[in-house]
């Protein structure tokens, strides 16, 4: 069952990507088709999680491919708050590829299969994998309005005559949301390391190097707020918000070597 | 019925020759009124009658005669082809800038004013159909088409809302005016209007505090340079229109982090491509307004067939309701429900059998042959005998 889900969502994430590439190039049906793709999509999705979920007496995304799965449902959700408005459709140009992309990854290490066990409690994997995820997604939308605020800005100076052909949200806008998503995203992260650490201590492990680049990634997006608190906004700001995108993916790419190993 | 449309436009009639037909909606009114079941629809590009008749050739005559100041000048079309010209008018795809919005309304306002009859109100609400419809189906009045509505589009794609947006307007240009009226439709406020009697200190105060500055002076130099604009405006963005020859603005202040910086020739661009994109959005305009055109069609020439086919379907009921009333006697022992359904089975066979021939009829009025048609069912039917 869990199978058959996963290939339709796969199909369904690469057609929204296809077509928002379709979309950049000529607006119209093909961003249309891609929203449409990414809905039904994600609620085939849901549907996939919900079947592990029902197969699995604990928590079903445990391992670092199944936490890979729930983190392409939990981006891509995020991303359809705004995604479906025809002026963040640019968005889903970053965002869609990443999740198809993802997705693949988190197949090929078992994470969209059933019968996934963890050592660890239930309770201890919905507050750290869940709220550290719930986080990430967050700095991964944060990352893309980022990279969709340079692109504009790049348009603006280069003058380019079809800027308003095809417009984009504005660089204020853009900016401000990619502000709002990271306050909302830094403090499941805090929470989620948080209880990560309580565990670490208690079961007396050793910190790896996934650890360290947690708090690096978590220190970096704090960073970013106080930065933009004491005046940082527009493309510093925008650059520092890729930056901890990048710590973000070494941290999701690093997970498999080390800390659940 | 005809319907007869006479009148010029832009692209007929220099301004000179238009402005001796351009009416104001009480002149148009009484002008419509006075052509019996007529609209007339007059704006600063186009003035045109369309009126409705019998005598099609007869209507012609006397709505020419009403424009005879631009004779020379008039186009005159008939019937589909003068639906079609609506429709096209309406949808904005005959106005001097392709798409433009404002035609809609006055189209509407045309219709109102008007003395409609059965057939102008048909073609004026479907034109009114096809034009909301363009607008909602294609991009093609989506994107600005002059230098000043493209400098407040300009502002928007940096601060979005612009309502508080704060605007610097320096020198009275013309179009820097219009710019600047443009925004503040959209929510903006002018601070400062500079000249060059305006104190420097005063300037790069309102500098420090504006979101978009305007410029359309006829100073031979720069009015702002990089290094001014970099010491007032704090690290805050800025939106510079330049409308002035020669430019008013240093062109560096562009390469300053957060700074944008249009000339005319920038946003004489980016309204070239605009409008190449309206005219591209323009040939699904023209499908759109092409298939209404063709329901409008079908419609007048059904209006051939539809008394043939209320005679023929009152004469069946008439004979139904006969017969019913014949077989009174054997009826009037059956209970309520049983006689009820005697009625619905009478009704159905009557439907029944009218309904191949309606449909007939109808398709043949759309193919020319509707006259025909509607003669041949009352000959047969010997519909309207009894009158004569």
């Amino acid at each position: 069952m869990a199978e058959l889900l996963f290939w339709p969502a796969l199909l369904l994430y690469g057609e929204a990507a296809v077509g928002y590439f379709g979309d950049a190039r000529r607006p119209g049906l093909a961003g249309r088709v891609a929203t449409w793709g990414v809905r039904l999509g994600w609620l085939v999705q849901t549907a996939l999680l919900a079947v592990q979920a029902a197969r699995e007496d604990g928590f079903p995304w445990g391992t670092w491919a199944g936490s890979l799965n729930l983190f392409v449902w939990l981006v891509v959700g995020a991303y359809l708050i705004w995604g479906c408005r025809g002026a963040y459709r640019l968005l889903g140009l970053v965002v869609m590829p990443l999740a198809a992309a993802l997705l693949i990854v988190a197949r090929a290490g078992g994470g969209t299969a059933v019968g996934t066990r963890s050592h660890y409690s239930n309770l201890f994997l919905v507050l750290h994998v869940g709220l550290v995820l719930v986080a990430f997604a967050g700095f991964t939308l944060a990352s893309a309005l980022s990279a969709l605020y340079l692109w504009q800005e790049r348009r603006l100076k280069r003058r380019a005559t079809t800027i308003l052909r095809r417009p984009a949200p504005s660089l204020a806008t853009l900016d401000r949301l990619a502000a709002r998503t990271v306050a909302f995203s830094l403090p499941p992260l805090t929470l989620g390391i948080a209880v990560g650490l309580e565990q670490l201590i208690r079961r007396g492990d050793r910190v790896d190097a996934v650890v360290v680049t947690t708090l690096v990634t978590w220190a970096a997006w704090l960073a970013y707020l106080v930065l933009r608190v004491n005046g940082w906004s527009g493309r510093r700001a925008a650059y520092v918000a890729l930056a901890g995108f990048v710590l973000v993916i070494v941290v999701r790419l690093a997970l498999p070597v080390t800390h659940f190993a | 019925m005809h319907l007869v449309l006479v009148g010029t436009s832009h692209h007929h009639a220099p301004v000179e020759l238009r402005e001796r037909v351009a009416f104001d909606r009480e002149h148009a009114a009484a002008l419509a009124k006075e052509l019996g079941e007529a609209v007339c629809l007059s704006t600063c590009n186009r003035t045109e009658l369309y009126v409705v008749a019998e005598d099609a050739e007869d209507a012609e005559r006397r709505t020419v005669a009403a424009l005879a100041e631009v004779e020379p000048a008039l186009y005159r079309l008939r019937d589909q082809a003068a639906a079609l010209h609506l429709f096209r008018v309406a949808a904005g795809l005959d106005s001097l800038v392709p798409g433009e919005g404002e035609i809609l309304g006055q189209v509407r306002a045309a219709y109102e004013a008007g003395s409609p009859g059965q057939l102008l109100d048909r073609v004026f609400r479907q034109a009114l159909h096809a034009g909301r419809k363009v607008r909602a189906q294609t991009a093609i009045g989506e994107s600005p088409a002059s230098v000043s509505s493209a400098a407040a589009a300009l502002a928007e794609q940096v601060f979005g809302d612009l309502d508080g947006c704060r605007i610097l307007l320096i020198g009275v240009g013309k179009v820097g005016e219009q710019a600047a009226r443009n925004l503040r439709t959209r929510g903006a406020e002018i601070v400062l209007t500079a000249n060059s009697k305006t104190d420097r200190g005063e300037l790069e105060a309102e500098l420090a505090r504006a979101d978009v500055v305007v410029s359309s002076t006829s100073s031979p130099g720069y009015v702002l340079d990089a290094l001014t604009v970099e010491r007032a405006r704090k690290g805050r963005q800025l939106l510079f229109i330049d409308l002035a020859v020669p430019r008013d603005l240093d062109p560096a202040i562009h390469e300053l982090d957060g700074c944008y910086l249009y000339d005319i020739d920038d946003l004489e661009a980016i309204v070239s491509e605009t409008l190449a994109g309206r005219r591209g959005e323009a040939a699904r305009a023209e499908a759109i307004v092409a298939a209404e055109a063709e329901k409008f069609h079908a419609w007048q020439a059904s209006l051939d067939v539809v008394p043939a086919i209320a005679s023929l379907r009152a004469h069946a009921e008439e004979i139904r309701e006969a017969e019913l009333r014949k077989a009174e006697g054997v009826l009037g022992r059956l209970d309520e429900t049983q006689r009820r359904a005697v009625e619905s089975m009478t009704s159905q066979i009557v439907n029944k059998l009218l309904h191949l021939p309606t449909v007939r009829m109808k398709q043949a009025a759309v193919s020319a042959d509707g006259v025909i048609y509607a003669e041949a069912v009352r000959h047969l039917f010997g519909l309207g005998e009894d009158e004569r």
